[in-house]
């Protein structure tokens, strides 16, 4: 009994039960959701997304926050988009969109660190500030035009099947996973989490730590806007708006405690599935894409509330 | 006590005043009554709601969700005033008051009675609020040859030379100061965002307090829905999107701490008016529209950053030698 309550309250068991329930219904309501081919293309979806979620995952642990990262990616895929009308190949191209990206993270852990702001204020400016580059450079036009080659990383498959894009989600994810549950990084990172002043006290480095985790997930978002570029062959000023929001409301989905000090990747990893099979399973019943935004505020706050409104109701054995 | 103006208030009327004066210099026409009228109209829908926003901040919250109740309450007015084109004004207040009240009521509920974090709570009602705008209007637009004469009429009509909307926005700012300063309700706010232990120590009922907090920013969210759809006569999904970002950003410059505890109505006035004028006046110097985000984002950091310097504390070094100790003392 009681192993099967602690195996109840681990938030990544009721997501692996999620996972399977929407798998299931899935593939009851359409014959195209069990296709290797279509599932795998499935995953295209919400991989750019999924990555970015992994190192905000850490920056949230870290009791910070990073709303820039739709804009970074806009910012990038605007860089990359400019580099590739001078002429740029590939390899300059995914480059440049890395460098920008973690320059631009590298900004906000600058000023959040240097001038001790709230995280939530100063990326709410950087925003609109890489944002609104990418609207001053383009304006209303578009870069359409990319080298040979270069649509082949989002568009690109191994053996036909998998997405090189998923399979660069897998090996970040691991070395994520690895990195915040299995070292001393992410102990320190779980201990300024939940304590910054005891952790500093004991001699752990905060603001260092907060500065490269804000740069990373800069880092992580040029990546996602090198796939997103290279998947959908155009950048506008207006791409991956809103996509912050997303992967905040994944990442809390996933376990972590908004807070600071709590979650797990793994946890994170499947609310990433989670979330692209019903995003998935409901595109095949033609089910208008909003309708996915009130899905994903009413599970994000079922989520949260639930444990918290069980725990009143069932009285806690002294 | 602490006097009401502050010296970074001072601080930024001083920025206001240059900037309204480099303005006027290169375009004198921003100093003339009809443009002033318009920043008036634009400022008074930002200066309330960021109003709101500041006493979801001061408690240590946020709300992330009233652009979303803007857009569902504004598309279910305008959806009322396409079927019954003669409903009385006062019928269309009430509506978007109660309904936007309800809006709020659910996060405050959330917040209050399930103890939730506000940001998590608004973070997923502004996405249930935003495709519930889609689900009730199917994807439609309502556009303005499709809204009842009163219903446009009424927001942008004059009493006294002001239009209803800046009358609106007085009373909610007027309303807000005695509020904040001058009543106990509002002054319980300032102890649960400074202290919460010691707020709930001395008997502050705070799911009462937090209750009334997101019901307020419910009830302006859904006026301030119905007289945006009517100034801009259009109601789609997208209705004032990442509005609510605008109203932090206000807050923010006008030296609202968003981790709670701090924030006077001047200030947020003078952040929202800092924020409206970049906004109107670009067009006017023949800065392109698409500089707006740019610029207003550098604008956001430039403030915050003088903000932070304005503020920082000295505190007691008491290990002089550790390194640590002093990165303590200067938090």
């Amino acid at each position: 009994m009681s192993r099967v309550r602690s195996l109840v309250k681990r938030w990544e068991t009721v997501l692996v039960v999620l996972l399977l329930a929407i798998c299931v219904i899935n593939s009851i309501a359409s014959p195209y959701f069990l296709d290797l081919h279509n599932l795998f293309d499935s995953t295209q979806a919400f991989t750019e997304k999924a990555i970015v979620a992994l190192s905000m995952t850490l920056v949230i642990i870290g009791r910070d926050i990073d709303l820039s990262v739709a804009a970074i990616i806009a910012l990038c895929s605007t860089a990359i988009g400019w580099l590739a009308t001078l002429g740029v190949g590939t390899t300059g191209l995914v480059a440049a969109g890395l460098a920008v990206g973690t320059a631009a993270g590298a900004f906000n852990g600058l000023v959040i660190t240097r001038f001790r702001i709230q995280a939530i204020v100063v990326t709410i400016g950087t925003m609109s500030l890489f944002r609104g580059i990418s609207y001053a450079v383009l304006g209303d036009t578009a870069y359409t035009s990319y080298p040979e080659g270069f649509e082949e990383l989002g568009q690109g498959t191994l053996w036909g099947l998998i997405p090189y894009e998923l399979i660069a989600f897998a090996i970040l994810a691991i070395g994520f996973t690895v990195v915040l549950h299995r070292t001393v990084i992410g102990r320190r990172l779980f201990a300024y989490g939940n304590n910054p002043e005891a952790a500093l006290y004991s001699g752990i480095a905060v603001d260092a730590h907060r500065f490269w985790l804000f740069t990373i997930n800069g880092t992580l978002s040029g990546l996602a806007a090198v796939f997103l570029t290279s998947r959908i062959g155009a950048t506008r000023p207006n791409i991956a708006t809103s996509w912050e929001l997303d992967v905040i409301a994944v990442v809390v989905l996933g376990g972590v405690s908004i807070l600071g000090g709590s979650g797990s990747l793994p946890g994170v990893i499947l609310a990433v599935f989670v979330m692209g099979m019903l995003t998935f399973g409901l595109g095949l019943m033609n089910v208008p894409g909003i309708m996915m935004s009130i899905i994903t505020g009413v599970l994000l706050i079922v989520a949260i509330a639930t444990p918290l409104v069980l725990r009143r109701i069932v009285p806690r054995r002294v | 006590m602490r006097s009401p103006i502050q010296r970074r208030d001072l601080v930024l009327v001083a920025i206001l005043v240059a900037m309204v004066a480099a303005i006027s210099l290169r375009a004198p026409v921003f100093l003339s009554a009809g443009s002033l009228d318009t920043l008036i109209t634009d400022g008074g829908i930002l200066a309330m709601m960021a109003l709101v926003q500041m006493l979801a901040l001061i408690t240590g919250g946020i709300d992330l969700s009233i652009a979303a109740n803007m857009a569902l309450v504004g598309m279910v007015t305008a959806l009322v005033s396409r079927a019954h084109p003669d409903l009385p004004v006062a019928i269309t207040v009430a509506l978007s008051l109660a309904l936007g009240g309800i809006l709020g009521a659910i996060n405050g509920a959330l917040i209050a009675l399930v103890r939730m974090p506000p940001i998590v709570v608004t973070l997923g009602t502004m996405s249930l609020y935003r495709g519930a705008v889609f689900l009730v209007s199917g994807g439609a637009w309502v556009n303005a040859h499709e809204f009842g004469p009163g219903y446009l009429a009424f927001p942008t009509s004059r009493t006294l030379g002001l239009t209803h909307i800046a009358w609106i926005a007085a009373i909610a700012i007027l309303a807000g100061y005695v509020f904040l300063n001058h009543a106990a309700s509002g002054r319980e706010l300032y102890a649960l965002g400074g202290n919460r232990p010691a707020a709930r120590y001395v008997g502050i009922r705070e799911s009462r307090a937090l209750m009334r907090v997101y019901c307020l920013t419910g009830l302006a969210g859904g006026l301030a829905g119905y007289l945006w759809v009517a100034r801009y006569a259009v109601a789609y999904t997208e209705t004032a999107l990442g509005f609510e970002l605008q109203t932090i950003a206000a807050c923010v410059i006008g030296g609202v701490s968003t981790a709670g505890g701090k924030g006077q109505v001047l200030g947020c006035l003078l952040g929202a008016a800092f924020l409206v004028i970049i906004l109107n006046s670009l067009p006017m110097i023949d800065v392109s529209p698409f500089w707006q985000m740019a610029i207003s984002g550098a604008a956001i950091l430039a403030a915050v950053v003088l903000n932070s310097r304005g503020e920082a504390r000295r505190g007691k070094v008491i290990l002089p030698r550790a390194a640590a100790a002093e990165e303590v003392a200067r938090r």
